[in-house]
């Protein structure tokens, strides 16, 4: 049997060197943050020399990654609020109510799966500074282009097609009996959407707000594009900082930027790891 | 739905209209029409911003052909998307069989790990790249260093013959835990009994990967491995402007990319669609083949 014994041996060897090939950069880049600018000139592997947080402070306020950090908390809350206002009433009608057009309206729905946003986001800037160009009477300053707003609707249209697909599925499962017997009571139909229906919905709600915030709190093409001027989200601000090292090779201040950006998602994704693989296996489609 | 409670809910026309109608038209305002317009702008030439528009019919696919930058960034889709969908599929494969039968001690916290990139932003994994492949301060050339292997060092980023490669690995590196997340759960969906028959047939559990496993779960491969090309192709696009912007040189331009750069930078929005109508039909065309050439008949358990 030393063969399968070496076999299993070698399976761990490699399962554990990929784990650590995952581990390491990200755990680096914590590391690196607190570093002072002097130590990165020294070898990359040597650790830092003490929780040094001037790089925070300075990604903070002289990078504005603060402010940033408060447009993407508007922009994602606000996308999400947005998306399950219009996504739940549309999903619940579509599960549960004959009516005419129906099967061409889930064609459509189920064809922008297959549309990514980054395909059309050109087009949509188009549109919306043409927009602006026709209220240039009205609202001189332009209206659409570099509003958060308008930011989170986008965000909030692109993830209809899949939030309407599982929120469907979940509603069709669900026994109709509940809503016969409040309807009975004479519950109003608006009223047994919202007290029957969306309560026991809350698992696929649930899901549809995890890959959502995901995905708003994650992107960085759409919020490049629509929000060209100061009001930037994290993910932009992360970009330009970035491009800040290349020049002028302030490795510390990128760092700490990009802790800023990960730990929320971290701390995120520990608390709620369980129900973000369940979801993944019922929904089993990512934008 | 008995089908009194279907009659009873005719008549609802308002109710479902409401319901209905801002779904419909947001999708409608920020997906159907800028989708048809990426089709329809593909055959005029403008600039995007002047007034001067001018229907060409197909001159700008025309254009496309004669356009080595375009060819090139065709070619780094298309290498890219068989070399990541290859070790992707093959290492989230292994890792998931590995996880589900061998009963790997300690596979939660492997899991949770190799899970992380998924979660984080694509500019955060282009910023840890940047750092792992700095010339000077990387981890990467740094390891090589203290391993005395200075001589393997290299410029991850900026030579050209090396530089799709390294994003590729990028990519890797993302996707890899999502998918051996999505083969574990279906893995654990197959009967333990099978396996412990075969076992008591003398059969390996390599064999039994290839007899069992693969062939129990194939319908789910086939609709991972749709998806998988579209997000490939989308992947690609983000790492590439956040970590390479197409460089050196249009060495790792992408399909994608060189759209953005011809429609937004460039100021040739009717060609940049052109580009865009070229990526629709590939992704769907390799979706098409990929789901064709998967086929098999369909095995219960």
């Amino acid at each position: 049997m030393t063969i399968t014994r070496l076999g299993r041996t070698l399976t761990y060897v490699l399962v554990a060197a990929i784990a650590l090939a995952i581990a390491v950069p990200v755990a680096w880049v914590l590391l690196a943050s607190f570093k002072a600018k002097g130590e990165f000139y020294d070898s990359p592997w040597t650790l830092p020399d003490g929780l040094r947080i001037q790089n925070y402070v300075d990604a903070f306020v002289t990078a504005h990654m603060g402010q940033y950090f408060l447009t993407s908390v508007l922009v994602t809350v606000l996308g999400l609020v947005f998306v399950l206002a219009v996504s739940i009433p549309a999903a619940y009608v579509i599960a549960r109510y004959e009516f005419r057009g129906r099967g061409f309206v889930e064609v459509l729905l189920l064809a922008g799966l297959f549309v990514n946003v980054n395909y059309i986001v050109v087009p949509i800037f188009l549109m919306l500074v043409g927009w602006d160009r026709s209220l240039a009477d009205v609202l001189p300053g332009g209206f659409f282009i570099d509003n958060p707003a308008v930011l989170s609707l986008v965000y909030a249209a692109t993830s209809i097609p899949f939030s309407i697909y599982l929120l469907t599925a979940y509603f069709r499962s669900i026994p109709v009996d509940y809503e016969e017997a409040a309807s009975l009571d004479g519950a109003s139909r608006f009223l047994v959407m919202t007290r029957i229906m969306l309560p026991m919905a809350r698992p696929a709600v649930t899901t549809v707000i995890l890959f959502n915030f995901l995905a708003y709190w994650n992107d960085f093409i759409i919020a490049l594009t629509l929000l060209p001027g100061d009001g930037k989200t994290l993910q932009v601000g992360l970009l330009n900082l970035m491009t800040a090292q290349k020049a002028a090779a302030d490795y510390g201040r990128l760092y700490a930027g990009m802790v800023i950006v990960i730990v929320p998602v971290l701390i995120l994704y520990a608390l709620i790891q369980r129900r973000l693989i369940e979801g993944m296996a019922a929904g089993g489609v990512k934008g | 739905m008995t089908a009194a409670a279907k009659r009873r809910k005719r008549g609802n026309g308002g109710f479902v209209l409401a319901c209905l109608a801002p779904a419909l038209v947001l999708f409608a305002v920020f997906m159907i029409v800028p989708t048809v317009n990426v089709f329809r702008m593909s055959l005029y030439t403008w600039s995007g911003f002047s007034p001067d528009m001018r229907f060409v019919g197909l001159d700008n696919f025309r254009r496309l052909l004669d356009d080595d930058q375009f060819v090139r960034a065709f070619q780094n889709t298309v290498a890219l998307l068989v070399v990541v969908t290859v070790v992707t599929m093959g290492m989230g494969l292994f890792l998931a069989a590995i996880m589900t039968r061998q009963k790997l001690s300690g596979r939660n916290l492997y899991r949770f790990v190799l899970y992380v990139p998924n979660v984080l932003s694509v500019v955060v994994i282009a910023a840890i790249f940047s750092a792992v492949y700095d010339q000077e301060n990387g981890l990467l050339n740094g390891a090589l260093r203290v391993l005395s292997l200075d001589g393997l060092q290299q410029v991850w980023l900026g030579d050209q013959r090396i530089v799709l490669y390294s994003v590729a690995i990028a990519m890797v590196w993302q996707s890899l835990g999502y998918y051996m997340v999505l083969y574990m759960s279906s893995m654990s969906s197959i009967p333990e009994e099978l396996y412990e028959a075969s076992s008591l047939d003398g059969a390996s559990a390599g064999k039994q990967f290839f007899s069992i496993t693969l062939p129990l779960i194939w319908q789910h491969l086939r609709t991972t491995l749709t998806f998988f090309v579209m997000s490939a192709v989308n992947l690609s696009f983000v790492l590439v402007r956040a970590m390479t912007g197409g460089g050196p040189d249009g060495a790792s331009e992408v399909l994608l990319s060189y759209m953005y750069k011809q429609a937004y930078t460039n100021s040739s929005y009717g060609y940049g669609m052109a580009i865009g109508v070229v990526i629709f039909a590939f992704s769907f065309l390799v979706s098409l083949l990929v789901s064709r050439a998967t086929k098999r008949e369909p095995l219960q358990f």
